[in-house]
């Protein structure tokens, strides 16, 4: 498996090298990913046999982290539509994109996805798969993104990005709980599990896990990034957002299914969601008219009926589950592909402008009869076994869900027939481009694609054996006996289907004339559908940012200051009042008089410093503050401390006298109500740092360890005055980063000081 | 004695955060050096004041009196006040030059890089 992913990680290295170094042909690159289907491919009868291919290697084992693979029945199904369908793709974008000034990164982006998504279905770890199931939202962002000249294409491309992304950080949760819920990441062990205990902390866990997926997979009300999806070039559209990404949340919850079967809140969600995604996503396919849209949002209606189908959970709905999902792949990535085909030969994917191309594209036109055919369900597609056994599963359950689904299918077949007769028939019309047969390249993945379709409904028991047993058993847990039959007699079901292909035609031949009343609902779910929603919510976060901006990041300094200190100090004094409590008033000491007079005179000096309009008079008060200060170092027993404080004291009434002499004398800026607020601040600091000086002094402290300078003071640094040895022996490597301090602020002087004659008075 | 000191120091902050918070550069400066004195004045009277016992070892014998003031905070204390300056000084410069390039010492006037 590694071998696969390095494989195709290193494809997408070389690919921009490839395109625009080398010049070599691009169709050859498609080979990489066919090569890792016949790898995967070698797989297939060990897993048809039933074992479990399990593969590890170590990445982070501190967090549990490893890059482990797990392949049943279910990863291998996805493995080889991932690669199967990506060869095609590789194909058909070589030629879509042909002299494409940014091929290159087109094509590295593709097959990054195409690493990704291999490894999200393989992962057996959950915290390997959650890597790359963001990776490929990612890599979904810059390939939705491509054109990113246009605004519109980023726009929607963030919008996915933001959508998925945000509901993989809901997942990421839901797997850790998971994680510690199991006791391990391990996907093999977690499926051998089943979850049947009822807490909010389980409640939880599968709504994080539930809304990871549903955005993912687009499902109600998460479902509108994906038609949105569409700004992307059509190779992304037909791989990301109709065969496999869109399929990831799907595939999760297929993969959970064993461990949460049994949680009603995991299987009703489904079933709610899941309904109400593929009734909408039908209609919204029938209403629109632009062609990729309309297979988008058919993708929105079949990611909706796999949801719905696993919600059921009924042995009928999980062998229709892997079905559907086979058929869906088979024929969407086809049908996106012969529409792009349709758009880079006409110039337009306006459905009601396009009108009589049988002609120019025959081939084109058969295909599509055959993809439609099979969205549609009719027999003999594969499409028809999976739509039936929907039906079977929809009887199974509630009267409203079966009314649901046969209303969808009829929707749908009304869409596919139109896909088929608006298009082609009719007399030919003229287009933006005079249409003509798309390249082989193009056609080669519909056509290998709907023959597996064909072959499939024709033949099921292929299908059957070589696919959808072993995948059915990875969904339910347990083996069940799979038996795919195309007909299945007269039954409710087959009743239920024809009527719905009745009502489909009945909508075909309507779709002309309901195109006003479609406008008219599109602009009305445009203004109050869930996207309107997330409009406002990104304009209601930038709001909020600016709002937040303008109050806080003002670009007042003594408003940043005020903020700081006050949250600096806040806490402080809270922890004052809560924990330590006033300390009392300590004194060893009474103060004689000298000393009286010693704080007095700092304290005088210091106001006088504060209130005078006088720059000089300030400036001298400072010098006597400092002054003062140097006077109690003395006092109390530190000399050094007098010494070096007299020396620092002038040297600064100095600077200040010669700097600050040029800058203009102090004027009134403040209003009375500002200084009312700047003193209130700055008395309530002071009155905190007072109480910490208090309640610093009466706590009782470690023992002190200046035990140890005063004893070896002369056994080991040879001098007699202690705090010198301090700086210079015992603390001596303190002193020279102290003196590079000074050496690195002595150069930003010496440089601005220099600036100062410089040419760069030329800029003020 | 310290509590005089506690009281005291408290004054030296609230002196210092007021003129920090005045819209004039140059007072800005100014309560960063009250700042610095106020926060010295913390850690020497934290330690424990001492009257007239400065920590020296006697010349013949070599060690200390009883009751010595403790010498480790004076050696923090004499990097903080050379460090104190070094700011200082840069600070001063700074600002004397911001007022050299912007033209106003008022710091609400300097909100934007762009001069």
């Amino acid at each position: 498996m590694l071998v696969v992913l390095i494989a195709i990680v290193a494809t997408a290295c070389i690919a921009p090298l490839w395109t625009h170094r080398w010049q070599l042909p691009r169709s050859w690159l498609a080979t990489m990913p066919a090569a890792c289907f016949v790898l995967c491919l070698s797989w297939w009868p060990e897993v048809n046999a039933g074992a479990v291919i399990l593969q590890s290697w170590a990445w982070m084992p501190s967090i549990g982290l490893s890059l482990s693979f797990f392949i049943d029945g279910l990863s291998l199904l996805f493995l080889l539509l991932i690669t199967g369908i990506g060869t095609f793709i590789a194909l058909y974008a070589s030629s879509y994109l042909k002299n494409h000034t940014d091929e290159g990164r087109f094509l590295f982006w593709l097959f990054l996805f195409m690493a990704s998504m291999l490894g999200l279905v393989a992962s057996d770890n959950l915290l390997a798969m959650f890597v790359f199931w963001e990776l490929t939202s990612i890599t979904s962002y810059m390939l939705i993104g491509f054109h990113h000249e246009s605004e519109k294409s980023r726009k929607l491309a963030l919008q996915g990005l933001f959508i998925t992304v945000g509901g993989g950080l809901l997942l990421m949760t839901g797997f850790i709980m998971l994680g510690s819920l199991a006791g391990t990441y391990e996907l093999s062990e977690i499926v051998q599990l089943s979850i049947t205990d009822q807490s909010p902390f389980v409640d939880a866990m599968l709504v994080f896990i539930l809304i990871g997926a549903f955005t993912k997979s687009a499902q109600f009300p998460f479902h509108f990034w994906l038609p949105n999806a569409m700004a992307a070039p059509t190779p992304v559209s037909a791989f990301l957002h109709s065969a496999t990404m869109v399929k990831a949340g799907v595939f999760l919850m297929a993969r959970l299914h064993p461990t949460f079967a049994e949680q009603s809140l995991w299987s009703s969600a489904q079933l709610w969601a899941g309904a109400a995604t593929m009734l909408l996503g039908a209609w919204m396919a029938y209403i629109s008219t632009d062609l990729k849209k309309v297979l988008a949002y058919s993708t929105v209606m079949a990611l909706g009926t796999l949801t719905l189908l696993l919600g059921i959970g009924t042995e009928y709905a999980l062998i229709g589950f892997v079905s559907y999902l086979l058929a869906h792949s088979l024929y969407k990535a086809s049908l996106f592909m012969l529409a792009g085909g349709i758009d880079h030969s006409t110039g337009t994917k306006d459905l009601a402008r396009l009108q009589g191309l049988r002609v120019a594209m025959p081939i084109t036109f058969v295909l599509t009869i055959v993809g439609a055919l099979s969205l549609a369900g009719l027999p003999p597609l594969f499409g028809f076994i999976g739509k039936e056994l929907l039906l079977e599963a929809g009887l199974g359950a509630d009267l409203w869900v079966i009314t649901t689904v046969v209303l969808a299918a009829a929707l749908v077949a009304g869409v596919s027939l139109t896909l088929i007769v608006k298009p082609f028939l009719g007399s030919p019309v003229s287009l933006p481009k005079s249409p003509h047969e798309a390249s082989p390249a193009m056609l080669a993945g519909p056509l290998v694609l709907l023959t597996l379709a064909v072959l499939f409904g024709l033949f099921p028991f292929l299908a059957q054996e070589g696919l959808v047993r072993t995948a059915v058993h990875a969904v339910a847990g347990f083996e069940m006996g799979v038996t795919l039959k195309l007909w299945h007699g007269v039954n409710t079901a087959l009743v239920l289907s024809g009527l719905s292909l009745l009502a489909g035609a009945l909508l075909m031949v309507l779709w002309v004339r309901s195109r006003p009343m479609a406008q008219l609902t599109l602009r009305w779910s445009e203004r109050y559908g869930p996207e309107s929603g997330y409009f406002r919510m990104m304009a209601g976060i930038v709001g909020f940012s600016a709002w937040q901006t303008r109050i806080i990041q003002n670009g007042r300094l003594g408003i940043y200051m005020i903020v700081l200190i006050l949250a600096t100090l806040t806490p402080v004094a809270w922890v004052l009042v809560e924990s330590v409590g006033w300390p009392g008033w300590f004194a060893t000491l009474n103060p004689t008089i000298y000393e009286w007079a010693m704080v007095a005179l700092m304290l005088v000096s210091t106001a006088f410093a504060v209130i005078t309009r006088s720059r000089f008079a300030s400036i001298i008060s400072l010098g006597a503050l400092g002054f003062s200060v140097a006077l109690i170092f003395v006092h109390f027993s530190a000399p050094d401390l007098g010494i070096t404080q007299v020396l620092v004291e002038t040297l600064t009434v100095l600077l200040l006298v010669l700097v600050l002499i040029r800058v203009p004398g102090f004027a009134r800026f403040s209003s009375k109500a500002e200084v009312a607020r700047d003193a209130a601040v700055a008395l309530f600091a002071g009155f905190v740092l007072s109480w910490v000086v208090l309640a610093a002094l009466s706590v009782q402290w470690a023992p002190s360890i200046a035990e140890y300078f005063v004893e070896n003071s002369y056994e080991l640094g040879k001098g007699r005055n202690i705090v010198n040895v301090i700086l210079v022996d015992f603390r001596a490597l303190d002193t020279l980063g102290e003196i590079f301090v000074l050496a690195i602020a002595a150069l930003g002087v010496y440089s601005m000081l220099k600036l100062r004659g410089g040419s760069d008075r030329g800029e003020t | 004695m310290e509590g005089v000191m506690a009281i005291a120091i408290g004054l030296l902050f609230a002196a210092a955060f007021y003129m920090m918070l005045r819209r004039s550069i140059v007072k800005l400066v100014m309560g960063l050096i009250i700042l610095s004195n106020a926060a010295n004045l913390v850690i020497f009277t934290v330690a424990g004041l001492t009257r007239g016992e400065p920590p020296f070892l006697d010349e013949a014998t070599k060690t200390a009196a009883i009751g010595v003031a403790d010498p480790l905070p004076q050696a923090l204390i004499l990097t903080a006040i050379v460090i104190a300056f070094g700011v200082l000084a840069f600070s001063v410069v700074l600002i004397h030059r911001a007022y050299q390039v912007v033209g106003t010492d008022d710091l609400d006037q300097m909100k934007d890089t762009d001069t």
